[in-house]
């Protein structure tokens, strides 16, 4: 069986396919980063425009490397319905679904979120349930407990900003172009990690929600004080010594607050998934400290961490796997759900 | 000829099946629901004209300008379905079929198609009929403010869409011509369908991937000025 999976939510436009027996076909992907670039952040409408541009290529090219002919050899067509941006999951609905009607094959919805929590089950060597996932991106900043397919609990989210969406505000106003997390990431090096302690929001509580607002205002109020102090712009060696101070406290926080979901749920595996997971700092921290108390910490490949296709193609192998037969997932309506919970599946 | 279009660009979505002289159509006004609708719309003009998929010889779409989104679905829906299907797509203006409409409606033979385009904007074109029996352009298609309209119409001109609902006195003071209008007119698929027939046999299609919208309006987002981001 062979599904072809496509993924438009937010600024990625990717199409994969995969197979039962022979794993991952085709893996394609087109990022947005530099349309968007220019204006400090995803603006929806360019990305919709750009969705429509590149998706159908980039299947020509998935079924080109695969080898593979639409109508003949996909059995069905998975594509991500929610949640994201409107228009840009119209894009990947309204040709996902046709397209499936074309060739007379299903087409079956994704959820997005919980394909990246699924994401680590593409590769060979995947954890075992049950797991805790941490799932940090440009948009999404949650902890989930993962029993089994189709059985998530949120145990934390952020009640404010993702944690993506402060590296990316953070770095603006640190002057540095999007996406910040990298350009972060790079300033940091060269900081001084003991010059500023910026708080670690929510950890000093009960609970697994974040906050991350704060941390961002805390930064603005940092800079704003050393440029009144010094009376012109901030030097190079500052602005890194406030990018280490940032990081550090972002991934304290993530790592804290990781370790007591991990406990409080007696799981012993820890999925990191999402951009941000990217991080070189919480990826060592949390190796680290998971170790020392006999946990484990699994990374899915970073093609597979942030958005792609491919997870979108392997939630549906497995939701193909599970139709009963008789029922029709060829529904004619074309529907999107910007905002859909994941405890709602 | 076997072509099958679509027309989702402005509140009537529509679809219709063209079977050489045979026309059957569906179409609803339907504001926000089209993506809920057009695929079985899609299937019943198929149903009624007892063709299927693969007896087609071209996809039509309406590819804009009109509302954003709308013009988008017509796109993808007509990429999925002519991939799937490896047929050719013919690209058609929903100014263009709007003019169509105005033909077929009170046989017009100069017409000014008009959509409200929002924000104090319309899409315009002004169209002939010519010796093929179809809306032909003159001059080129924009959007402007409706009292920046510089259309050079004689009286017979009419005018259609639903730029006229709301600036019908503005266009014609900006023009200085009345001119007779309905803007109850919508570009509807069987008027897509009949001018790609035209543009079809003239060998003017693209591929399925080359199905893509044509907006008119491209200054959609602002550069920021280095403003503060909260
Ligand atoms: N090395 C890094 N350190 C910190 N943050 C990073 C790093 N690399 C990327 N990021 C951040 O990851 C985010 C992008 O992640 P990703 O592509 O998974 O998410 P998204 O598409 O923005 O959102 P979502 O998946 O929630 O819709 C950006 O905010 C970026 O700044």
């Amino acid at each position: 069986m062979r599904v072809l999976g496509i993924e438009s939510s937010c600024d990625e436009t990717a199409v994969a396919i995969i197979s039962d027996s022979d794993g991952l076909l085709a893996n394609k992907l087109y990022s947005q980063i530099e349309l968007h670039s220019p204006y400090g952040g995803v603006v929806p409408e360019l990305a919709s425009r750009d969705h429509i541009r590149k998706l159908g290529p980039l299947v020509k090219e998935a079924l080109h490397d695969a080898n593979l002919e639409l109508a003949k050899d996909i059995d069905a067509i998975a594509y991500t319905s929610g949640p994201g941006l409107m228009g840009a999951l119209m894009v990947g609905a309204g040709f996902a679904r046709s397209l499936a009607w074309s060739i007379n094959k299903p087409a079956i919805s994704i959820h997005h979120m919980e394909a990246h929590l699924l994401a680590p089950l593409i590769e060979s060597i995947s954890p075992e349930f049950p797991y805790v996932a941490l799932l940090v991106s440009g948009g999404h900043t949650l902890l989930v407990k993962i029993d089994a397919i189709g059985s998530y609990r949120i145990l934390g989210e952020s009640i404010d900003d993702a944690v993506g969406e402060a590296f990316d505000k953070t770095a603006q106003l640190l002057g540095l172009p999007y996406p910040g997390g990298p350009q972060i990431q790079q300033l940091a090096k060269h900081g001084n990690a003991k010059r500023f302690n910026f708080p670690r929001p929510m950890t000093d509580r009960p609970g697994l929600d974040f906050s991350f607002s704060g941390l961002k205002t805390h930064v603005l109020n940092t800079l704003k004080e050393l440029q009144g102090n010094q009376q012109h712009s901030i030097d190079e060696q500052t602005r890194a010594d406030v990018a280490c101070a940032f990081e550090d406290a972002v991934v304290d926080t993530l790592r804290i607050k990781s370790v007591r979901a991990l406990e409080q749920s007696n799981a012993e595996t820890l999925v990191v998934a999402g951009g941000v997971g990217a991080n070189k700092k919480l990826r060592q921290q949390l190796k680290e400290k998971l170790a020392k108390k006999g946990m484990e910490v699994f990374y899915p490949a970073p093609e597979f961490c942030t958005d792609n296709a491919a997870m979108v193609a392997q939630l549906g192998l497995l939701h193909l796997q599970n139709i009963a037969q008789g029922e029709n997932p060829q529904g004619l309506q074309i529907k999107v759900r910007p905002r859909w919970s994941l405890e709602s599946i | 000829m076997k072509l099958l279009a679509i027309e989702t660009a402005t509140e009537s979505c529509s679809a219709a099946l063209l079977d050489n002289n045979e026309i059957f159509s569906i179409n609803e006004v339907a504001p926000r629901r089209h993506n809920e609708i057009i695929l079985s719309m899609c299937e019943q003009v198929l149903a009624q004209g007892q063709t299927s998929l693969s007896q087609l010889d071209a996809i039509a779409f309406g590819r804009g300008p009109g509302a954003f989104t709308g013009v988008r679905l017509a796109a993808s829906v007509t990429q999925g379905i002519a991939l799937g299907q490896d047929l050719p797509v013919v690209p058609v203006s929903s100014l263009a079929a709007l003019a169509q409409s105005a033909f077929e409606s009170v046989q017009a033979t100069q017409v000014l198609s008009c959509i409200d385009a929002r924000m104090q904007e319309v899409y315009i074109g002004q169209y002939k009929f010519n010796v093929h029996k179809i809306m032909e352009l003159v001059g080129e298609e924009k959007v402007t403010p409706p009292n920046m309209v510089n259309e050079e119409v004689n009286d017979k001109c009419y005018g259609v869409g639903s730029g006229w609902k709301t600036y019908a006195r503005v266009l014609q003071e900006t023009m200085g011509k009345k001119l007779s209008y309905d803007e109850e007119l919508y570009p509807q698929a069987e008027h897509v369908a009949k001018l790609a027939n035209v543009y079809f046999q003239q060998d003017n299609s693209v591929s399925a991937v080359e199905a893509l919208p044509v907006y008119l309006r491209d200054n959609v987002a602002k550069k920021p000025k280095n403003k503060m981001v909260f």
